[in-house]
């Protein structure tokens, strides 16, 4: 399947990851310099994971994902720059503010919505699928949610409804080993990906999820046979999140072993595939180079954008809370 | 041209012009193929004309697991991409299985992800009290989710109000929650037959009176009436005022009749703690004290839990005798205006 793939399709993928890192660490510093309020929680070190995803996606299919949250639209190829604005709280934001990084949604590119809530969005996937089927439009739904939230019940509610009614919908359990603090074997009981087998539906673990091709062949076969009527799959991919829960987090307990670190670090999944597009001659370092510089770019225009917009207008607190405008008594 | 419909058969008739009218109207819930709620058919065999499972077919009407968040979840992720899905949660007691798909994502994505989702889902939900179902069927509680920004609440007391309110909740393009109350199923009363919409907001006068005014909720609703007309024989004239749906909630004609009567009693079979009726309350005294001659006094369900025997339930809910005899309390402690 993957050597189908187009060099424009292969350094899309490459571009949409470098996105993702670049974004990331600039809201991370941003986090920092107190540029943005609250906190985010970066996908660095999950790229590969990300946009092996989205990108096995077509543009109109449907996404959900959770608190881990910047790389959902930014893999499903949502502009940067109203990203960084709802991150700072500005007008211009992707919701116009009223969201944040919690929350994050681009319905321009089928980015349903992200969650602060574990599993929350996992029935929202769900319930796109089964519109898909009764509006039979041929689209596809996809869930993120982490090893977390495969221990939340909704997830089996979700299997079994779409197991029945064989919805186009795709599990995409990240297993980035750690549920916050918490190592996820130790609450785990079992492996996430065979839970998929009392659903009678195919369950897939990607071991090496700092691989695009791999996550991209897996999550593409499980579309494949959503698009065809098929029903559901569950596809687990082990990954590993290069830092902390969330930026400006600091605990006083090291719950990751630092050999365990050291080996994922060197496990970079934008490092892995620009040596791949190299080695195999798809790509040349320069060509490379220049996704990088016009990224950084790309990323300091959002953060331009972010600075120089407006923030909402605070005089009607009820905007959007309804479809039409809500009436106060007063 | 109107025919004699019951509570619940005006709720399965406003289900039937809704599927009518809409493809993207779909019936999702437990046991909604074999009708056993009485809302999703015709008559009470399976083959009966009018059946829904015959004219609408299986990919509409949506027989579920007993899975309720993610029958709700589902309603609102297929809401927010293009159906108008109809939730039947058969009890109301069965929603809090579902509370985190209805607090966190159906009453907050439209408003947090900047107006991109519209949720037209309306969840269906019968309240079961003063049938000895004992407590986890008798719950009335639609005072939580009103604390719920974002979701819509209404409490049709009526067939014509039932049927109307409910096809204005599913033309709506804001999720509704629709509080079904079980002791009104039975109740008879002429209907339209064509289609007609009541708006959601708008309260109704069902006894005009000068000397108190009573706004009921629910099943209080005939409780108040029948009060009403006992108090009528002694000489007080109270006005009955239904608000129909809580949010949006008709505050100005509650305050219309309060300015009129200078006196108010609040009928809710709800618990007393944060009801309707003390929302209700706040806002009279707060908007209208100038108007009130008496204090307010509301006639609730004490905050204590639902016992099954009969002997013990049916006297806790506001009735016609609990609710004259708040009145007669109000006046009687009235200042002359």
């Amino acid at each position: 399947m993957s050597s189908q793939l187009s060099k424009e399709f292969l350094l899309e993928a490459q571009r949409r990851m470098v996105r993702i890192r670049l974004f990331d660490e600039r809201a991370s510093k941003m986090v920092k310099r107190g540029q943005i309020p609250g906190t985010v929680h970066t996908s660095i070190g999950q790229e590969a994971q990300v946009v092996g995803a989205c990108m096995a996606l077509g543009d109109q299919d449907y996404m959900t994902g959770n608190h881990r949250s910047h790389g959902h639209p930014i893999g499903k190829g949502s502009p940067l720059s109203p990203l960084m604005a709802e991150l700072v709280g500005k007008a211009t934001g992707v919701c116009k503010g009223r969201g944040g990084s919690l929350h994050l949604a681009d319905f321009s590119v089928g980015s349903l919505g992200e969650s602060g809530i574990v599993g929350s969005s996992i029935p929202i996937a769900t319930g796109a699928a089964l519109s898909s089927k009764i509006l039979n439009n041929g689209k596809v739904a996809l869930a993120f949610f982490g090893d977390g939230a495969a221990n939340q019940g909704n997830l089996y509610e979700s299997m079994n409804l779409a197991g029945i009614w064989k919805l186009p919908v795709i599990f995409l359990c990240e297993n980035n080993l750690y549920a916050l603090s918490t190592p996820a074997h130790t609450v785990t009981s079992g492996v996430i990906a065979s839970r998929a087998a009392g659903f009678d539906i195919p369950g897939i673990r990607v071991e090496n999820g700092q691989n695009f091709i791999e996550v991209f062949d897996a999550v593409k076969t499980a579309v494949e046979r959503a698009r065809s009527g098929e029903g559901p799959s569950l596809i687990e991919v082990v990954t590993y999140r290069f830092n902390e829960h969330s930026e400006g987090l600091r605990l006083g307990v090291d719950y990751r072993d630092q050999n365990e670190k050291a080996e994922w670090l060197a496990k970079d999944p934008i490092v892995l595939f620009r040596d791949y597009l190299i080695q195999e001659s798809i790509a040349t370092a320069e060509e490379l180079d220049a996704i990088f510089a016009s990224v950084e770019a790309e990323v300091e225009e959002a953060f331009e954008f972010s600075q120089s917009s407006p923030f909402p207008d605070a005089s009607d607190p009820y905007l959007n809370l309804y479809t039409e405008p809500f009436e106060v008594y007063a | 041209m109107k025919s004699v419909m019951s509570y619940l058969g005006a709720i399965g008739a406003a289900q039937r012009e809704a599927m009518d009218a809409d493809e993207r109207v779909i019936i999702i819930g437990e046991d909604v193929e074999a009708n056993v709620y009485g809302t999703t058919g015709a008559g009470k065999a399976r083959a009966a004309e009018g059946d829904f499972l015959q004219r609408y077919g299986k990919n509409r009407i949506r027989n579920t697991p007993i899975s309720e968040e993610i029958i709700v979840g589902a309603a609102a992720g297929a809401a927010m991409t293009g159906l108008r899905p109809l939730v039947d949660l058969s009890y109301s007691s069965f929603t809090y299985l579902a509370m985190d798909q209805f607090v966190n994502q159906i009453a907050k994505n439209r408003f947090m992800f900047g107006g991109q989702a519209s949720i037209p889902v309306v969840f269906r939900s019968a309240m079961f009290y003063g049938l000895n179902t004992g407590a986890h069927h008798s719950d009335r509680p639609y005072p939580m989710y009103m604390n719920v920004p974002g979701l819509k609440i209404i409490t049709p007391a009526s067939p014509s109000d039932a049927k109307g309110l409910l096809r204005s909740a599913i033309d709506c393009d804001d999720p509704v929650l629709i509080f079904e109350a079980c002791p009104l199923w039975p109740m008879k009363e002429e209907v339209e037959e064509d289609e007609y919409w009541i708006p959601l907001g708008v309260g109704r006068t069902l006894r005009e009176g000068t000397d108190i005014t009573i706004v009921a909720i629910s099943g209080a609703v005939p409780e108040a009436v029948a009060a009403a007309e006992e108090l009528a024989k002694e000489g007080i004239s109270a006005e009955v005022f239904d608000p129909r749906t809580l949010v949006p909630m008709d505050i100005e004609g509650i305050i219309k009749s309060v300015t009129k009567t200078g006196r108010l009693v609040v009928a809710d079979p709800a618990h007393q703690t944060c009801s309707a009726a003390s929302e209700i309350s706040a806002l009279v005294a707060e908007h209208a004290w100038d108007s009130l001659t008496a204090p307010i006094k509301r006639v609730t369900t004490p905050d204590t839990q639902i016992p099954f025997s009969p002997a013990l339930e049916k006297h806790l809910y506001p009735n016609r005798l609990s609710i004259a005899a708040a009145a007669r309390s109000v006046l009687k402690v009235s200042q002359p205006v």
